[in-house]
């Protein structure tokens, strides 16, 4: 199991060292330091031997977390706990920094001390530990009998999310549909491959335990429920509007053996805001932009560039925030660029010319061209043109999700579905959206 | 509010002021001084002389002061551990608590505080917590019970912790159950032979409820622990997989790949025409995938270990291919992962797509996966009949770039696939040939060379190239010496006219001028095929390669097998097996997969064939593995000495599952059938240690030390082939067995004789026999007389009997050990 934990600020001054197992000396900390932080090179692995003593490392801003152990440990374990551990300091005191750590380093020794146990990592839900340990020092103290057995049968308890009487006025729920949708085109505008990735992110503010349980457009479920239903109808007309999903992954809180066993998702949800699913889509999606790329070398000291970008979506729509990055060479002298829509700028440190547009509606065309000079060099290699991204916002979901109803059961408080209020909000982003050149 | 002022310190006379202000009066005062000693004790600096004061703060109802004096006892205890008595007290009160909190942290610091005194005072408070009635309290209390073996063993099993701990499997508290089984899962792996975790049916079921309802990382130790174990039949494997699968959508990665795990070792049970067969291969694809949209250190373990369940099970993945395309940002680790997938994955369906992709990444800017990407169309090629003409178009455009680096290694693979292909592509050799003075990288060059040697007779100006080389013959690297000794033979074998003066020469440099043992030997042979006859030379120097296979850097079966049951963690991300980086007896049990129903021992026969015929060849890939086996049994050591000589029998069984996990199929040796030993050869013989004190297995790699096949027709009986050394000492820590089969009046024997070379006394020997063709077994136990002292050397003979268990080997004769 994980022998110990460190963390350094970038120049690998260590800010924590926490030590669990006897095999680890505290000449770990300094092997790391000389043997990755100091080496000032590209992470070839995240994982790192050093005589016998393996370094599993990450980077958060410019802050190093290491955690080591010289045993056969579960790696992937290793790795969801330190983000885990991420996850929680930022819960308790916001960004991770080295002002920050510095700040907070005996909170972050009292939450090593509860979350990892000889290396065993323990119950890490922010939402618990705050029950107990808290900023301005541990509770406990002048709590009552009762109080301080609540504590420890929810941090051990079979729903260590969420702590019993919550109380709220007004029960509301937020739901938010945030996809990611990444696209890999060739010059000719075929896609190599495409996919969304996407969350459902859910705010809840319920009393009590609120049984909660939620449907979404599934293309499995909506087959099943038309075939029992036995009209030929809904099987059709779902069909189109029914999506397949990949593959999906759930929040611990979800049932999982109900969601193999019927497919359906079913959870007593963590207080405030959680993230509920990630799931993955291939099929129909809907790339909201294409970008076609024209680009001719004109003699050996000038490129010219057309781009082209097409938004594919309905008219009554609007993208935001679009943004794209046409890289030009490192050679560069000078560029000359024309747009028709938008803000367009050549960033010679970034080696790239960078077009900005505030908004544009469904299916529309802009245009922007460039030329670019290049200074003559006797480098012989080529320059491999990177491929052109592109960043933007729309309101929809392009991998066609659709939340068909969230319901809200809570058998001791007199509240009814029907008292909760719902938001749902879809949001789809450009991940890694990019047409090679 | 903000702490980091007590990092700036570091005035003269830091430590005297320290003192007074821990033993100020006031309680703020206090506390801000412990703070600064943790402050400095983090960044290294040695606050050890302030003991005394820090504990006396102990007696404190701040908990906060409370767990910062605890942090402190927990580093320095261990060096001041005569003061480390006075928080005793402290501790055992503070585990009385009312408030269970306190409890546990009493509990859970007591067992950090390595300190044998402590220790001692531990046993009563922890048996209490075991028992208590706060869930939070026992599952602290688990813990500890690993901690405290941890720095006694032997306290432990005294104490009766253990079987407290296997009560707590049956708890209530699913957390409790997740913490005590990840402690027993740690005491028992290091008594590999212990039945500490004592799987069944009805355990396993307890684990599998308690799997549904605990935290993330309590899952993640059920599931590991759940697959060290082995179902009774495939029903029981079936039920097991169809209660682990929901796992499989789970957000936390880690607990995916212990599903994972779980699934890919029991699906080894069930019977491939099962349907739950195939649909359990169908539900596996999508989690994998989904792990690559984690973060990029989680996809590179992910990548890591889909690399491992590709080689295992192609099938799962096949239709993936496009979710490996390499991104433009990332990481570089990420890349070089994905791309060795792709070439795994690459079959006639997708090449066209890969090779496309793979044509792109050759122009990217890092040099190793630029190199790689090379190396992979070349693989592509090989492993892809159809795409070898566009693979080799490609690596063509790839060298007109004339970057360095794209070249030599696009010639390297270049000569695989002249290999691989013969008479099909010769045509590029001029192109390649104009790049030859551009190849500064010694495997370049030794490929370039082996071109122009086995092209001679079509390149024109073969004698000059290979001359312009040996101006320098002696700063070149070994490799590239042997290729060009070779490749001149060669030459001269083909064009003996011209170039009579440039074999003498290089013959000459090899064999007078060089101080390398391997160019000379060589030299010298060939040498000496020319001068005494020629023709044979050509024969032998000119013989027709055998073709070379499409893949080849799979890792070796045994190993794999292996690695399948250590998904997830450390062993599959170095694809070795934990024994190569895990000091001490811990987690060096080697694992297995089980065998399919019904169908025995042939899991693991499908190698033996392999290395059958080619021990010489076989061995250079198979003693590493060898040794490392060995050394696990070595290191087994720390077990307590079983009773007597004889084998008991559960200890024989985990014996033989440590032998089965690789010399079963890792070692064979071919020997020749002798009419003398009767149905004596061809046997399996394994020594086994029955304490596990030491280590005599009988080594490998044996080639045709057996080959009797002269010896047809003696009288039977009469010749007993001499001794040889099956097993020399430097593979087997110090223990060299040399032996051979006797019959004598009637009884075939086995003579062994056992040498001492290590250093320390070698006891309690046993031997084991695995099934073999001819049915031997031995008569008798193995009489050794022990100890056996350094450099000592004993014979024994060991008599046999031809009714053990009959497995018939392929060929009949072969010898494994």
């Amino acid at each position: 199991m994980i022998g110990g934990l460190f963390i350094y600020n970038h120049k690998g001054e260590v800010l924590i060292s926490r030590i669990y197992r006897d095999d680890i000396g505290r000449n770990a900390v300094d092997a790391f330091r000389v043997n990755v932080i100091h080496a000032r090179q590209q992470v070839r692995s995240p994982v790192t031997n050093i005589a016998r003593t393996s370094f599993f490392h990450i980077k958060r801003s410019n802050i190093w977390l290491a955690a080591v152990t010289k045993q056969n440990v579960n790696a992937a374990m290793v790795f969801e706990f330190l983000y885990k551990m991420c996850d929680v300091m930022t819960a308790y005191f916001g960004k991770i920094s080295e002002e920050n750590i510095k700040n907070n380093f005996v909170l972050i020794y009292e939450l090593l001390d509860e979350i990892l146990d000889f290396g065993y990592p323990q119950n890490s839900e922010s939402g618990a530990l705050k029950t107990f340990i808290t900023q301005q020092g541990i509770k406990g103290q002048h709590q009552t009998k009762e109080e301080q057995s609540q504590i420890t049968s929810q941090v051990t308890g079979q729903i260590g999310w969420r702590r019993e009487g919550i109380k709220y006025r007004r029960n509301e729920l937020f739901l938010d549909v945030l996809e990611s949708v990444n696209l890999l085109m060739s010059p000719q505008g075929q896609v190599l491959s495409a996919h969304v990735s996407g969350r459902v992110v859910m705010k809840s503010y319920l009393s009590g335990m609120p049984e909660c349980k939620f449907g979404m457009n599934d293309k499995i479920v909506i087959d099943k429920q038309g075939k029992s239903g036995g009209t030929e109808d809904s099987g059709k007309s779902s069909g189109k509007q029914s999506i397949a999903i990949d593959d999906c992954t759930f929040h611990q809180c979800v049932r999982l053996s109900k969601f193999d066993s019927e497919r359906s998702i079913s959870f007593i949800p963590p207080d405030g805001e959680f993230e509920l699913l990630r799931y993955r889509t291939t099929k129909d999606i809907i790339l909201p932009f294409r970008v076609i790329p024209l680009v001719r070398e004109v003699g050996r000291t000038k490129l010219e560039v057309k781009v082209v970008i097409k938004s594919n979506f309905k008219p009554s729509l609007l993208a935001q925030k679009i943004e794209v990055r046409i890289p030009t060479p490192l050679n560069t002298s000078g560029v000359q660029v024309i747009c028709m829509k938008g803000k367009a700028k050549y960033k010679a440190s970034e080696n790239a010319i960078v077009w900005k547009i505030k908004r544009m509606a469904g299916m529309k065309e802009s245009q922007i061209s460039a030329e670019i000079e290049l200074l003559p060099t006797t480098d012989k290699k080529k320059w491999t043109r990177p491929p052109i991204s592109m960043n933007f916002e729309v309101p929809f979901a392009p991998s066609g999700l659709k939340v068909r109803y969230l319901k809200v059961f809570e058998s001791k408080l007199n509240y009814s579905d029907h008292d909760v209020i719902k938001w749902v909000r879809y949001i789809g982003r450009s991940g890694i959206y990019e047409t090679r050149c | 509010m903000t702490d980091s002022k007590y990092f700036t310190t570091t005035k003269k006379g830091e430590i005297f002021e320290l003192k007074a202000e821990l033993n100020s009066d006031k309680k703020e005062k206090k506390k801000e001084a412990v703070k600064k000693v943790i402050a400095s004790m983090t960044v290294g600096k040695d606050v050890s002389a302030l003991f005394p004061d820090v504990v006396n703060c102990m007696q404190t109802d701040n908990l906060e002061l409370k767990k910062l004096v605890y942090l402190y006892l927990m580093n320095y205890a261990k060096s001041q551990p005569d003061m480390a008595i006075m928080a005793v007290n402290t501790f055992v009160k503070d585990c009385e608590d009312p408030n269970p909190l306190i409890r546990a942290l009493a509990v859970r610091t007591m067992g950090c505080i390595r300190v044998d005194k402590i220790t001692e005072y531990l046993c009563e408070p922890l048996r209490k917590c075991l028992k208590d009635e706060d869930p939070y309290v026992r599952k602290t209390a688990a813990v500890c019970v690993a901690k405290l073996h941890d720095i006694n063993a032997q306290l432990v099993e005294d104490q009766g912790f253990l079987d407290t701990l296997k009560d707590l499997i049956s708890d209530s508290n699913p957390m409790v159950v997740a913490n005590a089984v990840a402690a027993l899962s740690e005491i028992a792996e290091s008594h590999p032979n212990s039945n500490l975790l004592d799987l069944n049916p009805q355990t396993i079921n307890k684990l599998l409820t308690a799997l549904n309802e605990c935290t993330e990382w309590g899952q993640i130790f059920i599931l590991d622990c759940l697959a060290n174990y082995t179902p009774r039949d495939d029903r029981e494997s079936q039920s097991i997989c169809e209660r682990v699968t929901p796992r499989l959508s789970h957000a936390n990665s880690a607990v995916v790949l212990s599903a994972v795990k779980v699934l890919m070792k029991f699906m080894e049970m069930l019977p491939k025409d099962l349907d739950y067969y195939g649909t359990l291969l169908k539900k596996l694809a999508p989690p994998l995938v989904t792990l690559l949209s984690a973060e990029p250190e989680l996809q590179y373990v992910a990548l890591r270990n889909i690399n491992l369940i590709v080689q295992k099970r192609p099938e799962i993945l096949k239709h993936e291919m496009k979710v490996f395309f390499v991104k433009y940002n990332d990481p570089i680790y990420v890349k070089l992962e994905k791309l060795d997938i792709m070439i795994r994955l690459a079959s006639q369906a997708n090449i066209a797509q890969v090779l496309a992709e793979l044509k792109e990444y050759a122009t990217e800017v890092d040099v190793d996966f630029v190199r790689k990407a090379v190396r992979a169309i070349g693989r592509c090629a090989i492993k892809v009949e159809q795409s070898a003409e566009r693979c080799v178009s490609t690596l063509l455009d790839l060298i007109q770039t004339k970057v360095n680096y794209v070249v030599q290694e696009a010639i390297v693979v270049i000569k695989d696939i002249f290999r691989k292909y013969p008479n099909k592509y010769e045509s590029v050799i001029a192109t390649l040939c104009e790049n030859l003075d551009s190849l500064d990288e010694p495997e370049a060059r030794a490929a370039m060379i082996w071109i122009v040697g086995e092209y001679a007779e079509r390149i024109d100006n073969a004698d000059e190239l290979l001359e312009s080389f040996l101006e320098g013959f002696h700063d070149e690297s070994t490799q590239v010496q042997l290729q060009l000794l070779t490749a001149i033979v060669k030459l001269f074998l083909k064009k003996p006219t011209e170039t009579q003066e440039l074999v003498q020469q290089v013959l000459s440099l090899a064999t007078q001028d060089s101080d390398n043992p391997d160019l000379r030997d060589r030299g010298y042979i060939y040498w000496r095929l020319l001068s005494t006859d020629p023709v044979a030379a050509k024969e032998v120097v000119l013989a027709e390669k055998p073709l070379i296979s499409e893949e080849t850097d799979l890792i070796e079966p045994t190993l794999l097998e292996e690695l399948i049951c250590h998904i997830g963690t450390l062993a599959s991300v170095y694809h070795k097996p934990p024994s190569a980086f895990v000091e001490g007896s811990r987690g060096v049990q080697h694992k297995r997969l089980p065998a399919r129903a019904g169908s025995g021992e042939s899991t693991d026969s499908p190698d033996v064939s392999q290395s059958v015929g080619g021990a010489t060849e076989a061995a250079p890939t198979v003693i590493p593995s060898q040794g490392d086996l060995l050394g696990d049994l070595l290191n087994l050591d720390l077990a307590p000495p079983a009773a007597g000589p004889t084998v008991p029998p559960s200890m024989q069984l985990g014996a033989m599952d440590l032998l089965g996990g690789g010399l079963d199929s890792l070692l064979g040796g071919d020997i020749g059938g002798s009419p003398a030993m009767g149905a004596g050869l061809g046997s399996t013989p394994a020594v086994m240690p029955t304490s596990l004190g030491a280590p005599p297995v009988v080594g490998g790699g044996l080639g045709d030390l057996f080959d009797l096949g002269g010896s047809v027709g003696m009288p039977a009986g009469a010749y007993v082939p001499p001794k040889s050394v099956w097993l020399p000492a430097m593979k087997a820590k110090g223990l060299e067995i040399s032996g051979t089969f006797a019959r004598r009046s009637g009884v075939i024997q086995m003579e062994l004789s056992l040498t001492n070379k290590a250093m320390s006394v070698m006891t309690d020997f046993a031997i084991q026999f695995n099934r073999n063709s001819f049915g031997l077994a031995p008569a008798g136990p193995l009489q050794v007389l022990t100890p056996l002292s350094p450099n000592q050397t004993i014979e024994v003979s060991l008599p046999l009997s031809t009714s053990g268990p009959v497995m018939k080997m392929e060929p009949l004769n072969n010898l494994q050990e």
